[in-house]
């Protein structure tokens, strides 16, 4: 992997993932302070701040960068602040490593941070017929897990996934959220009890459905002469790709908040992997590795089945062949390739910015061998995958 | 007195109402043939393609189901739910001709029951909600008789 492309992580660190309601900056600043706490690396050096936007909260989510930075005491330091839907902290992340990479900066802090409202998602107020987001409320009645239960429908017939296998997946990760002390639900479930909680857009059921969460994650990334000098480990786990691609046209597979797909009449299939499954590729192709180099991943489970759509999309199978790699036990703690040892969303439901920030904390945790009761061990190489709203992909390699 | 309101469409220019054939109002790219759903006034979707002007088009009113789920709660607002909340169908179709998929809400009668991928479905209009004086309309999606599902 060429070094030159590579950035350190320094220091990771999360606010508990629940639903307090408080304001979502003591979570970012929880978080904040405890990243630089475990990098060893002072608020004040910091050169550059990396928000990930959050639109619920008001102005101070639409500019985060600066209101985490005067929240740690105004430093002069450069920010940033980004929002690119469930894709916000991959942006931030990206946005952090491009300033280091150029030499811009040395070190820099990156920020994601959530308070949610009660049940499922409302497009931000007011009255906008221009807004897919709110039109597909209003016209369709259309929530985000009525794209979820389409995707998993189209498996069940396409691939013949099982109601079971949906829950198996909830069981899978709630095992594993039980083991970490910053999940939102720590207690195992059955796939009974799974198949008994109310249906909610069949056929996802209530239990194999991300809850809105608040939350906080942070990381300190730096360049790697940085880390030499003044980090705490001689071999940093480090990032040496991170993947923020677009679709290509013609996007085939329905996307929230969409009513339609792009018309594939003018220029035919596109030349390449779908959406989804570009996001990690890229980063791949960045890192200058493949899928079979991977020890864990965290991917961006909204529902218990989209897990199984992830399986394939970052090439850890075949497409068709999730639920083998499912029922074979592959993807548990324990098995050949475990996902979401961290509970994945299924266990800390989303807090929007945060996620794919926390996506980063949770595998430097494995790479450095520090998740105690979920560790994958031996781990080297970890992916994050994840995708925000009209098409922002969102992908991390962590190597260490 | 529901037959004493006036009938609206929900949203301007997003489908014909006429009796004998609704439809779902495209555009269709002059240059290079592209359609889209909801209209596209000043860009085309294809890369490729610069195209700056556009017909409105009918687009096709039959085509099959690409995947399908239900509404079990009351979706939040700014949908507004009759009361008491019925569940309702929402299907996510193929159409051939444009090869593009296009979502809409099934009509009342339809459960999940009666669809499957590929199940053939034609494009009707229907009552949203309503007020006092009017009917809101929206387009939505019902089986063709002996096409998969039971049909409706």
């Amino acid at each position: 992997m060429p070094d030159d492309r590579d950035v350190a992580v320094l220091g990771v660190g999360m606010h508990p993932w629940g639903k307090w309601g408080r304001n979502f900056v003591e979570y970012g600043l929880a978080a904040a302070r405890a990243a630089l706490a475990d990098a060893g690396v002072s608020w004040t050096d910091i050169q550059f701040v990396s928000g990930a936007d959050t639109i619920r909260n008001g102005y101070p989510g639409f500019i985060s960068g600066a209101t985490f930075s005067q929240a740690l005491g105004w430093s002069g330091a450069r920010v940033s602040s980004a929002y690119a839907a469930c894709a916000s902290g991959a942006t931030a992340i990206a946005a952090a490593r491009a300033q280091i990479l150029a030499g811009l900066c040395d070190v820099a802090l990156v920020v994601g941070a959530d308070t949610t409202p009660k049940g499922f998602f409302a497009p931000v107020g007011g009255e906008r017929k221009d807004d897919p987001d709110w039109l597909r409320f209003h016209l369709l009645g259309a929530t985000n897990p009525t794209y979820f239960a389409l995707y998993a429908r189209r498996r069940m017939e396409l691939f013949g996934a099982t109601e079971d296998d949906f829950a198996a997946v909830k069981v899978k990760n709630a095992r594993a959220g039980a083991a970490n002390p910053n999940a939102r639900y720590r207690q195992e479930v059955s796939v009974e009890e799974v198949l008994a909680s109310p249906m909610v857009a069949d056929p996802l059921r209530l239990l194999e459905i991300c809850a809105t969460s608040d939350g906080g994650a942070a990381l300190v990334l730096s360049s790697m002469d940085f880390a030499r000098r003044h980090g705490r480990s001689a071999a940093p786990v480090t990032i040496p790709a991170v993947s923020t691609v677009t679709p290509r046209f013609p996007q085939t597979v329905i996307e929230m908040p969409n009513f339609a797909t792009d018309s594939a009449v003018a220029v035919g299939a596109v030349d390449g992997p779908a959406f989804r499954r570009s996001i990690a590729f890229a980063a791949y192709e960045e890192a200058g590795i493949g899928p079979e180099d991977v020890d864990v991943a965290e991917v961006y489970d909204l529902s218990s089945a989209l897990e199984l759509d992830w399986y394939e999309d970052v090439g850890l199978c075949k497409e068709g062949e999730a639920e083998r790699l499912l029922r074979d036990g592959d993807t548990a703690l324990g098995g050949r390739i475990p996902v979401n040892p961290s509970g994945g969303l299924s266990s800390f439901g989303e807090a929007i910015p945060a996620q794919a920030i926390a996506q980063v904390c949770e595998l430097v945790w494995q790479l450095r061998g520090q998740a105690a009761g979920r560790q994958v061990e031996g781990a080297r190489v970890g992916v994050t995958a994840n995708q925000g709203l009209f098409g922002h992909g969102s992908s991390v390699i962590v190597t260490g | 007195m529901t037959g004493a309101k006036t009938r609206v469409p929900a949203v301007e220019g997003w489908f014909t109402t006429d009796a004998d054939g609704p439809a779902l109002l495209g555009s269709r790219c002059r240059s290079c043939g592209t359609y889209a759903f909801p209209r596209q006034t000043f860009f085309c979707g294809n890369p490729g393609c610069e195209g700056t002007e556009f017909d409105d088009v009918p687009l096709s009113r039959r085509g099959t189901v690409w995947s399908y789920t239900d509404a079990r709660y009351t979706p939040p607002a700014p949908y507004v739910a009759a009361d008491p909340y019925v569940p309702f169908c929402i299907a996510a179709v193929e159409l051939a001709e444009e090869k593009m998929v296009v979502m809409g809400q099934m009509v009342p009668e339809v459960t999940v029951d009666d669809l499957a991928v590929g199940t053939e479905v034609e494009l009707v209009v229907d009552v949203l909600y309503e007020d006092d004086d009017h009917q809101y309309l929206v387009w939505k999606w019902r089986p063709v008789a002996g096409s998969g599902g039971s049909g409706a």
